[in-house]
């Protein structure tokens, strides 16, 4: 078994899937996370992944430019994620529910509006849509292991690693990102700060939109080649519970992400030594959920040690201002979270 | 306890109040519209994509009572979904939103398959024991998301979502390995022994024993939530968390208790189905009847006694989109599509508040204009003030 698990781990195709099943979601997590700095849940990312999928799959084989389809299918996503904005931001619903809402909607809609177009209920294999190139690398591409990694992957693989640097630089570089947390931590507070939460909180909807458009695409056109009905499976909110592990950062998405994407690939591997289908499909949400629990459970411990440091007054002179700054900053965030 | 049930009004009251108390009035209203707006729309999809608009939308809008065989099936259909309907009612009453109800449900019916298949028990019992540990299987998965919530403050809708897949995988785990009929080509489990069957209610038909058992359970959630304690307890912490903990009501333990009630209920409806519908398990995909539990709780406005109307509501679309899509060429699917609309619509508090809020306008307009006019400015303002 461990000799098992050591040949996967030194294998560069078990990489390659890694990164290649990693890059949606992280793709889908980094829209919770910019959104949920800004004090919104978005539920629908499923539903958007969903529309950005069918949408790019049509309009690329209607125009014959897979770039076009792209560019409709992220266009479908940020329209879902505008609508929960309109319901949730200016209707006063619950974002929630509403998110809710629209995952039924897309499921349903999206074999709808595929029957309707194709006869199938299942794949749009007769649509003959395009698929978002794969980037060979030269020079890399012969460098013994790596190069097997990561030459030959898709395109959006690589935009989801600039994305990180986007998010990361918008979060914590920008203007908008103080906006963005500040609208988060304390709504009242950003009003008088002169900011517009509402406004705060679209824009972060529009990016996690375009973001979880992006994912979509790359589902149905890269990772595989058709539009499945729920193709999405699930990875909507899989980001959701990823986004938590993240603690809100553009780097974290990175980690969290990987959890899902480590064992997403294992899984085809312990498939292959005989280990029943079914189970190993339930390993990268019950891994998630784990993630989850692992994380919460060492945040909540060192911010107790380092109340009670504080309260003790044993704190190291060195570390004593940013330790203060991180123990109000917890208590704060426990306060919002209860 | 006796003289609040003495100030109750009869039923004739109770109707003729409701009809004149705008508060309750409006909402229901509200609620309706929001179905005929989703109907509306159905229709008017089917007017883009079928070929045969007409004999689509009859299809659609008459077809569940065109034929007596579609009614009762109209009636079967209402029983799960008034199972996941009641088991949401208790979860959004505590203002929970987790959806483990179809882990619950699908869990349920699968203990309820393997104590079909397995056990030889004498009929009536047969049933009623796998409804018994399919209830408390799905009870148990039910508190799941609560005891995440208040220990790790996890959002309690994204961990029953992931919690959905791991326990649907794995029920179809056990149906592969423990259960399957390996003459069967597709996936079934081996069938059910001739004891489990829920007795029919009508000859020839699929009418089951079930319908009766999902009544009872209308009218025991709807004593379970408004009168007895532990209901009160739910509905208070739902209302206000704070205000519950100072009153002494353990929080904690009354939303994994809701929990736990609201899993029950998931876990029967799952075994409810199996024995009363199938003959084996033949699911090859999970049905997620929470889901439309979610629309059922929403249009009843998570009280259990409107739970009945609004599951026959969905049904009767269900139903009816079934019997178009199987002679025309709509998709079925469009029907969940509705689902999404309806939900939308009622889960914005601006959109049902419209008519109060034009109330409190217009009175307040009035008011500022008896103002102006001067003189019996005052008392004009009281009275219009206390109507609204």
């Amino acid at each position: 078994m461990i000799e098992f698990i050591a040949g996967v781990f030194t294998s560069s195709n078990y990489w390659f899937i890694v990164l290649r099943s990693t890059a949606p979601i992280l793709l889908v997590t980094l829209g919770a996370v910019i959104t949920e700095q800004a004090g919104i849940k978005n539920m629908a990312l499923e539903g958007s992944m969903l529309w950005a999928a069918l949408t790019g799959v049509i309009v690329s084989a209607f125009t014959g430019s897979p770039w076009l389809g792209m560019l409709a299918g992220i266009l479908a996503s940020v329209t879902i994620a505008l609508i929960l904005g309109l319901f949730a931001l200016k209707l006063d619903a619950n974002a929630v529910l509403c998110g809710v809402a629209l995952n039924l909607f897309s499921t349903g809609g999206t074999v709808f509006v595929l029957y309707s177009l194709t006869g199938d209920k299942g794949i749009s294999s007769s649509l003959p849509s395009k698929i978002i190139p794969f980037i060979k690398i030269p020079f890399v591409e012969n460098i013994p292991w790596i190069g097997k990694v990561i030459s030959g992957q898709n395109l959006i693989v690589w935009l989801a690693a600039i994305a990180v640097v986007v998010i990361h630089f918008i979060l914590n570089r920008a203007t908008i990102g103080r906006r963005i947390k500040a609208t988060g931590e304390n709504i009242e507070a950003a009003k008088a700060a002169g900011i517009d939460p509402i406004k705060v909180k679209f824009f972060t909807l529009i990016a996690s939109g375009i973001l979880a458009g992006i994912a979509g695409c790359f589902l149905s056109m890269g990772y595989t080649s058709n539009f499945t009905s729920g193709i999405a499976a699930g990875r909507g909110y899989v980001a959701n519970a990823a986004q938590v592990v993240a603690g809100g950062t553009a780097i974290g998405a990175i980690f969290a992400s990987l959890i899902f994407g480590l064992t997403d690939a294992m899984a085809t591997y312990l498939q292959n030594i005989g280990l029943p289908p079914e189970l190993i499909q339930a390993l990268p949400y019950l891994v998630t959920i784990l993630g989850f629990i692992v994380v919460t459970l060492i945040r909540d411990r060192r911010e107790s040690i380092r109340k009670r440091q504080l309260l003790e007054g044993k704190l190291p002179k060195g570390s004593l201002k940013p330790a203060a700054v991180g123990g109000g900053n917890g208590a704060a965030g426990g306060g919002g979270a209860a | 306890m006796n003289n609040i049930k003495a100030k109750r009004p009869g039923p004739l009251a109770s109707v003729r109040l409701f009809f004149t108390d705008r508060d309750k009035l409006e909402p229901a209203v509200i609620t309706l519209l929001a179905a005929i707006f989703a109907i509306l729309m159905g229709v008017g999809l089917i007017f883009i994509v079928s070929k045969d608009p007409v004999t689509s939308t009859k299809n659609f809008l008459l077809g569940p009572f065109l034929r007596t065989y579609n009614f009762y099936y109209l009636l079967v259909a209402m029983v799960p979904i008034t199972f996941t309907g009641l088991a949401l009612c208790i979860i959004y009453q505590l203002k929970y939103m987790s959806l483990i109800v179809d882990s619950s449900f699908y869990t349920g019916a699968i203990v309820a398959t393997a104590i079909g298949v397995r056990l030889a028990l004498p009929a009536g019992w047969h049933p009623a024991v796998a409804m018994l540990a399919a209830g408390l299987a799905g009870g148990l998965i039910g508190t799941l998301p609560a005891i995440l919530k208040i220990k790790w403050r996890a959002n309690e809708l994204v961990s029953s979502l992931m919690f959905n897949y791991v326990f649907y995988f794995f029920g179809s785990f056990v149906i592969l390995y423990f259960l399957r009929d390996r003459n069967q080509t597709i996936l079934a489990s081996m069938p059910f022994q001739k004891t489990f069957a829920l007795p029919k209610l009508v000859e020839n038909t699929q009418l089951h024993a079930g319908f009766i058992i999902a009544a009872v359970f209308v009218v025991l959630v709807s004593i379970f939530l408004f009168r007895t304690k532990w209901g009160y307890q739910i509905r208070i912490t739902g209302a206000n968390p704070k205000f519950a903990a100072y009153a002494g009501i353990p929080v904690a333990s009354v939303a994994i208790f809701a929990h736990f009630v609201s899993g029950f209920i998931g876990g029967i409806g799952g075994a409810v189905e199996m024995s009363g519908l199938y003959r084996a398990f033949i699911w090859q995909m999970n049905p997620s009847y929470a889901w439309d539990g979610v629309i059922v709780a929403m249009l009843a406005r998570k009280n259990p006694k409107f739970v009945p109307v609004s599951a026959f509501f969905l049904a009767y679309m269900r139903v009816g989109a079934d019997f178009m899509s199987r002679r025309g060429d709509v998709a079925f699917e469009f029907i969940t599509l509705l689902q999404g609309i309806i939900i939308l619509i009622l889960a914005s508090d601006k959109i049902a508040n419209y008519f109060k809020a034009r109330r409190l306008r217009r009175n307040a307009l009035a008011a500022e204009a008896a103002l102006a006019d001067g003189a019996t400015g005052i008392s004009g303002v009281a009275g219009k003030g206390g109507r609204a």
